[in-house]
């Protein structure tokens, strides 16, 4: 199945990296990568989705928190969110389509950005499958160009995990004298 | 605030670099210097770390590995950047793969020429990306302290690994105030340290409990975390067995009744078997690895699995697990001893010695005397001169190491040092300079073959340089050994590229100044171990043994663990084949 985690790491150079190499070294697949600030400017966001199995998809979790740069990882496949993607869609639109491609996109909730002689360019946002369905109606007009954000999640109601940070004060564990590896 | 500015001095990024090593405790590092590295070797004058020059980075990595292994503390290896860097690869996924405390220091181009292919530039943190516990891309002076800082904290806690520090030359060169306080570690993402639950507990014991033939899966992180005498404990209370993978070897004595051997493709008949038939397999600090499991899905198919291990990402990897108990073994067994039962498994005990049979007889050591000098021979005559010494055995990777796992005792944990999940040819050497400099008291055997061997020979300068007194054994049989029995197995014994036209390995060690000699027939083994072991300095010994000798038992890649491949019965077929 699908699975969507959204991952807390460092603001720091080469993290999305890390995080990319990880995926292509464990052979699991990426169905979709953003990334993103957050209210925090030394956290970065993202949301991943892959297709991975229980036992994968709780592998997953378990490497990404083998990379150092990451602060917090919350898979919530089956937990209610609010999961948006953006696409920017532009169809061709002759003087007899225009009115019609109008009417869709009005009907999805979808705002024209752009508009030339022979093209409309709509922007619309929200869930995935609500963007394919107004692909699907426009497609018969000719979609001359899209590009889509891939999802970014989030998950309902007030509960968020507090993700840890960096401060002079808090380290304990660097601190403590671990008697490992001897 | 105040303690900062009493503490806090002017110093070169090169000279904070030395300092620090210093406060974390490092007395040796293992390096080869040039260009983008000068900085860092021109503040050394002032350091009191001695530093040992290698002959070749991938020695020195090597180095460092056998210097963690043997001690239980970070080894340290520095080198320059582009080909410095990469020859270091090697090293550092060998440490990788074998979960060892390494930190490795290399010198990187000028920050402002970063990205324009400047003369020995490569992007070495972006090459061991995948085969670092961590690393880092330094270049302000400022970051040196609590980069290394960092780095000795991330490579030795939790599952230990090598971590990479590329410092750019400006940023050894340019100075900065030096404060040890300040720089503490700042890792807010990484948590070592995890334990199970209580119900995790709790259901490990019952699984124990309620187990007729159980079997304990002793691995590395026996070792890792300390746990032998926790180990033994918990074997000897619960009466449980002990099988031991490659990396295992040391963590339970050998001699104790307990004590099966290794599990796996060469392990022997009855270990193998026991897991088999096996209905709780305890794995404790070991991570599956397809050497030991053969086919996965016919691996203990009636066991249920309990397995204690560090590393979280480990769980369910290769074989499904009914319990999982993740955080440090040591704690862990800690936690579970006061509640193990006392329970008399000697019927599964006595059925585990019926499953010895024959295997007794097909020994080799209790064949007889065919006039040929079998490796097994020379490993065993070896274990039997120096069993009663502080011996650390380093071997390389093929049929040699195989046979000294089978036929050298190892009573004590970092007695046998060896590349486990990498399998590196040209290890033996370097990272027996490590074990020694790591403990000059141990009395120190390469075990090596004669292909291995010339992958990092250049490392005997490194010995004599360094006065130390290293003793090698080099398993001379004129082939790629191990690479010979597949072929004879399983290509219809096309010898493709396998045959050896080796130099005269007795004169090539007095060429280095290293007292060597050649031994031939059984007779001269011992008497060449034990000249060796009189002997002041490095010795050499070339043991030209049965060029196509085969190591019994094998599970062919893939078969089931059960179905082995055993020694024939009449040791004579061997001989007579030729």
């Amino acid at each position: 199945m699908l699975n969507t985690y959204v991952v807390y790491v460092e603001n720091k150079p080469g993290v999305l990296t890390r995080v990319a190499s990880l995926f292509r070294r464990r052979a699991f697949n990426i169905d979709s990568l953003t990334v993103g600030r957050t209210e925090k400017p030394e956290v970065s966001r993202m949301t991943i989705t892959a297709e991975a199995d229980h036992d994968q998809a709780r592998r997953i979790e378990a490497n990404l928190y083998k990379l150092v740069n990451v602060l917090l990882v919350e898979n919530i496949t089956n937990q209610p969110a609010i999961v948006r993607d953006l696409a920017m869609i532009k169809v061709a639109a002759t003087h007899e389509a225009r009115s019609h491609v109008l009417e869709l996109a009005s009907v999805f909730r979808a705002r024209v950005v752009d508009v030339a002689p022979d093209s409309l360019t709509i922007e619309i946002t929200g869930a995935e499958d609500k963007i394919d369905g107004l692909l699907e109606v426009l497609r018969p007009y000719g979609v001359l160009e899209m590009v889509r954000t891939g999802i970014v999640a989030m998950r309902r109601g007030k509960g968020s995990v507090p993700v840890p940070v960096a401060s002079s004060s808090d380290h304990d564990a660097a601190e403590e004298d671990v008697s490992h590896s001897v | 605030m105040k303690d900062r500015t009493m503490t806090a001095k002017s110093m070169t990024g090169a000279s904070i670099l030395w300092e620090c090593l210093e406060r974390e405790g490092v007395q040796v590092v293992f390096g080869y210097p040039g260009g983008a590295i000068l900085p860092a070797y021109d503040a050394l004058k002032g350091s009191k770390i001695h530093h040992i020059l290698v002959r070749h980075e991938q020695g020195a990595t090597h180095m460092a590995d056998g210097f963690a292994r043997a001690s239980g503390q970070v080894g340290v290896a520095i080198a320059t950047s582009g080909p410095g860097a990469t020859n270091m690869v090697t090293g550092i996924a060998t440490a990788m793969l074998d979960s060892s405390p390494i930190v490795c220091i290399t010198g990187q181009v000028g920050s402002k020429l970063i990205g324009s292919d400047a003369f020995q530039e490569t992007d070495i943190t972006g090459v061991t990306l995948p085969i670092t516990k961590h690393n880092y891309l330094v270049t302000h002076a400022s970051e040196v302290a609590r980069t290394v800082r960092e780095a000795f904290y991330v490579a030795r806690s939790g599952r230990p690994g090598p971590v990479l520090i590329d410092i750019t030359k400006d940023a050894q060169q340019t100075t900065c105030e030096f404060d040890w306080e300040a720089a503490r570690p700042q890792l807010p993402g990484y948590r070592p340290d995890l334990s199970p639950e209580q119900s995790e507990y709790d259901e490990a014991l019952e699984l124990i409990r309620n187990s007729k033939r159980p079997v304990i899966l002793a691995g590395h992180g026996i070792i890792i975390s300390g746990a032998m005498s926790e180990v033994r404990e918990f074997a000897e209370k619960a009466g449980i067995p002990v099988a031991l993978t490659l990396l295992g070897i040391g963590a339970f004595p050998a001699a104790h009744p307990l004590n099966l051997g290794m599990m796996g493709m060469h392990g022997e008949a009855w270990v193998n078997h026991t897991i088999q038939e096996a209905d709780l397999l305890l794995a404790f600090g070991m991570r599956f690895d397809d050497r030991v499991t053969g086919n996965l899905k016919t691996y203990a198919a009636n066991a249920k699995k309990i397995h204690i291990e560090i590393d979280p990402a480990e769980i369910n990897k290769n074989v499904k697990v009914d319990v999982p108990l993740v955080g440090d073994l040591r704690e862990v067994l800690h936690q579970l001893l006061p509640h193990v039962e006392s329970i008399d498994r000697s019927e599964w005990l006595d059925s585990i010695d019926k499953l010895k049979g024959d295997a007794a007889v097909r020994d080799i050591q209790n064949l007889p005397d065919s006039g040929h000098l079998y490796a097994a021979h020379v490993i065993n005559d070896l274990w039997r001169e120096t069993r009663d010494a502080d011996t650390v055995v380093v071997t390389d990777v093929g049929q040699h190491q195989m046979w000294e796992a089978q036929y050298y005792k190892h009573e004590k944990a970092r007695s046998l040092i060896t590349s486990g999940g990498l399998g590196t040819m040209g290890f033996a050497l370097p990272a027996a300079i490590g074990a020694k400099v790591a403990r000059p008291e141990a009395e120190v055997w390469v075990i090596v073959g004669d292909g291995g061997f010339q992958m990092t020979l250049c490392e005997l300068a490194t010995i004599v340089q360094e006065k130390l007194k290293v003793n090698i054994a080099i398993i001379n049989n004129g082939f790629l050994g191990m690479v010979r029995q597949w072929q004879e197995f399983f290509y219809e014994r096309n010898y493709a590229a396998t045959p050896l036209l080796n130099p005269d390995f007795e004169k090539l060690g007095e060429a280095y100044g290293i007292r060597s000699m050649t031994v031939t027939e059984r007779s001269q083994v011992v008497p060449a171990v034990r000249a060796a072991r009189q002997h002041d300095g490095p010795v050499l010994i070339n043991f030209r043994v049965e060029q196509e000798d085969t190591v019994y038992p094998m599970v062919a890649a893939g078969a089931s663990l059960h179905e082995m491949i055993r020694r024939p019965s009449k040791i004579v077929e061997t001989a007579e084949d030729e």
